[in-house]
């Protein structure tokens, strides 16, 4: 069945507003952003108002119940600024609510679903020091304590953790590895739960505005009604059920970010002069331009294709694998192409080109690198031959 | 007390114009269009009044074709309460816009009307004058402030020597300059709620005004393309060349 998503004239309202915002506000914003190393209080402020945070959310939580290829719309426009900006709202809208609407009990949506429609910041917490999608490796325990739980253990590279009010936790509640992933559990835990701690945050490459750091767990007790969909075993799968959501984002944060560096390389072909005339008249300065601009083209079309099947029900494994893995090497392309238009003033600081190529360098190993890309795809294909 | 605030749909200020090719206007097909930007000054300043509990009412009204509902709604999702789009396909002039304001205003007597100082297209900065002298109701242009007290709305208007600030008894005419406010952006829930807030649908015939224009427009041009500048030597080169061409003698 096909999901209609919001009304349209009301999502292209919101679109026009959206642009504005991003162009006027948050555009404007980044250095602030870089410098202190998370999103502005004010700014942060302006976004939940906005209802940047319920976008995908049914209307009945506060939400405003945009389908896949107006969420993929929203993020495309969003990622044109500061990655760290989708990011924030990434993890709620695309891991927890998405987790919690597909598995948590009715108790668990009507308490959290409103909170973070309207900018509660939440962590997803899956990858461990030792372990990622590899579940059967994972160390953080859920003993059974009465009503509730205790959990321990070790979650690592958690975005948006040093200012999450709620993080999902993937933890084992039972210590032999089960079909189907069925010994991890996923668990509703606040911040300021005692025994949460948060790692100092990680250094980075890039996206200087985001944040990534461990939650440690240590003897953290939570009541029964934390246990996500109030059933034990189910975790992985509602991990693994927003990946396919996460892989179209991360191709949109691929797209939006790639438009915004083929602009600015744009403008300084230009206006930087050589030999007396703009380098964009330079035919090898245009190739650079011309073939962004067609990979931009071609990703946006993917993108548009998947979202477009998602809606009418398809499964999108291998689209959503293909997306996100061209899409991001088409980014990582275009940035390069971007700094080496600048030519030297593409490795200075000064200019944006230096910040782009790192901040998007990301895009090509988060929610699933290349490399699984590659692997989903080309397992689908031997799959599918083989009958 | 009420607020009635016009709007006009415009090409968006982000969108570099075109002339049709055959001179007779602005190239309007599938461009991207939106709210005057003085008039979401205007929109704002209204909703500031409410907020401050000044206001009780802001209409919000639209002289244009069918799509300037989608601005009006944009003036709803900002904060204004109701709309009144008058659908019509003519181009309307300045005055034909008055005589329609102040038949709105007769009818819904409003304490304040708050206009853009001019609309981005046409920059005729008429319509607010015009429907001051029609409605015989004071008038403060340019205003770069506006504190409504009691009876009275104190404006202070930018003018060329600095900043002037006149005392007007209500209802009175104020038209927006651009540093009187920032306007808000539409937040999405306030979006949604719009489409169900009250928009109705008039035509001019309803207020009994005649649009057919007084101007003829005869042609429409590009500005013509600045030439490249020279460089000069020295300052003896300079003055050669002012000499050259009749500018210094």
């Amino acid at each position: 069945m096909t999901n209609p998503g919001m009304d349209a004239d009301i999502y292209d309202a919101f679109i026009e507003q959206l642009q504005r915002y991003v162009r006027e506000r948050l555009i404007p914003a980044e250095d602030q952003l870089e410098e202190l190393g998370r999103v502005p209080d004010d700014i942060l402020a302006e976004m939940r108002d906005m209802g940047l945070f319920g976008v995908t959310m049914p209307e009945q939580y506060g939400g405003a119940g945009m389908n896949i290829s107006q969420y993929v719309g929203f993020i495309r426009e969003i990622a044109y600024a500061s990655p760290a900006y989708r990011s924030i709202v990434s993890i709620n809208i695309g891991m927890v609510c998405k987790s919690l609407l597909g598995f948590g009990t009715e108790q668990q949506k009507e308490y959290w679903l409103p909170k973070l429609a309207t900018g509660s910041i939440a962590a997803f917490g899956l990858t461990e020091p030792d372990s990622g999608s590899d579940s059967a490796a994972m160390k953080t325990r859920a003993v059974r304590d009465g009503n509730g739980y205790v959990l321990n253990g070790t979650k690592r590279y958690i975005t948006n953790a040093p200012f999450a009010d709620m993080i999902l936790v993937m933890a084992r509640t039972n210590a032999e590895p089960l079909p189907k992933n069925a010994h991890v559990s996923a668990f509703l835990v606040p911040r300021d739960a005692p025994g949460v701690s948060i790692g100092k945050p990680d250094g980075k490459m890039g996206q200087a505005g985001s944040q990534i750091a461990d939650v440690i767990l240590e003897d953290v007790h939570v009541d029964g009604d934390a246990l996500l969909g109030g059933e034990e075993g189910i975790g992985f799968r509602a991990a693994m059920q927003s990946l396919d959501n996460g892989r179209l984002s991360v191709a949109a944060a691929s797209v939006g970010y790639a438009k915004r560096m083929l602009d600015a390389g744009l403008k300084y072909a230009m206006e930087r002069k050589a030999f007396g005339e703009p380098i964009a008249n330079f035919q090898l300065i245009q190739a650079m331009l011309a073939d962004s601009k067609a990979e931009i083209y071609a990703a946006d079309c993917m993108l548009n294709d998947a979202c477009a099947r998602a809606d009418r029900g398809e499964k999108i494994l291998v689209e959503a694998a293909a997306t996100k893995m061209f899409a991001s090497e088409m980014c990582g392309r275009v940035a390069d192409r971007v700094v080496q238009i600048h030519g030297g003033a593409g490795y200075l600081k000064e200019y944006l080109a230096e910040r782009f190529y790192r901040d998007c360098r990301i895009y090509r190993i988060y929610e699933g690198t290349t490399q699984i890309q590659q692997l989903v795809i080309a397992k689908n294909m031997i799959r599918d031959y083989a009958g | 007390m009420k607020i009635l605030v016009p709007v006009k749909r415009v090409l968006d200020y982000n969108v570099k114009p075109r002339v049709k090719a055959d001179g007779t206007g602005v190239d309007l097909a599938n461009v991207k269009m939106s709210m005057n930007p003085f008039d979401e000054i205007g929109v704002e300043e209204a909703i500031r009044l409410k907020e401050k509990g000044v206001a009780t009412e802001i209409v919000a009204v639209s002289v244009g074709p069918a799509k300037a509902q989608e601005t009006l709604r944009t003036a709803l999702a900002m904060g204004a309460d109701r709309a009144i789009l008058v659908q019509t396909d003519d181009e309307v002039e300045p005055l034909a816009l008055a005589k329609i304001f102040k038949a709105i205003a007769d009818a819904e007597a409003p304490g304040l009307v708050i206009l853009g100082k001019q609309a981005i297209d046409g920059d005729n900065n008429q319509t607010g004058q015009m429907l001051a002298a029609l409605t015989g109701w004071a008038q403060g242009t340019f205003a770069s402030a506006v504190n409504v007290e009691g009876d009275h709305v104190s404006v202070t208007r930018e003018v060329d020597g600095g900043l002037e600030t006149v005392k007007l008894k209500l209802p009175a005419i104020v038209t927006t300059d651009l540093r009187l406010n920032e306007p808000r952006y539409a937040s999405l829930p306030n979006i949604m709620k719009a489409k169900s807030k009250p928009l109705d649908t008039k035509t001019p015939a309803d207020y009994g005004v005649d649009t057919a224009p007084r101007v003829k427009t005869v042609k429409v041009s590009e500005p013509p393309v600045r030439s490249a500048g020279v460089k000069v030597a020295d300052v003896d080169d300079l003055v050669a060349k002012l000499k050259a061409i009749g500018v210094h003698s």
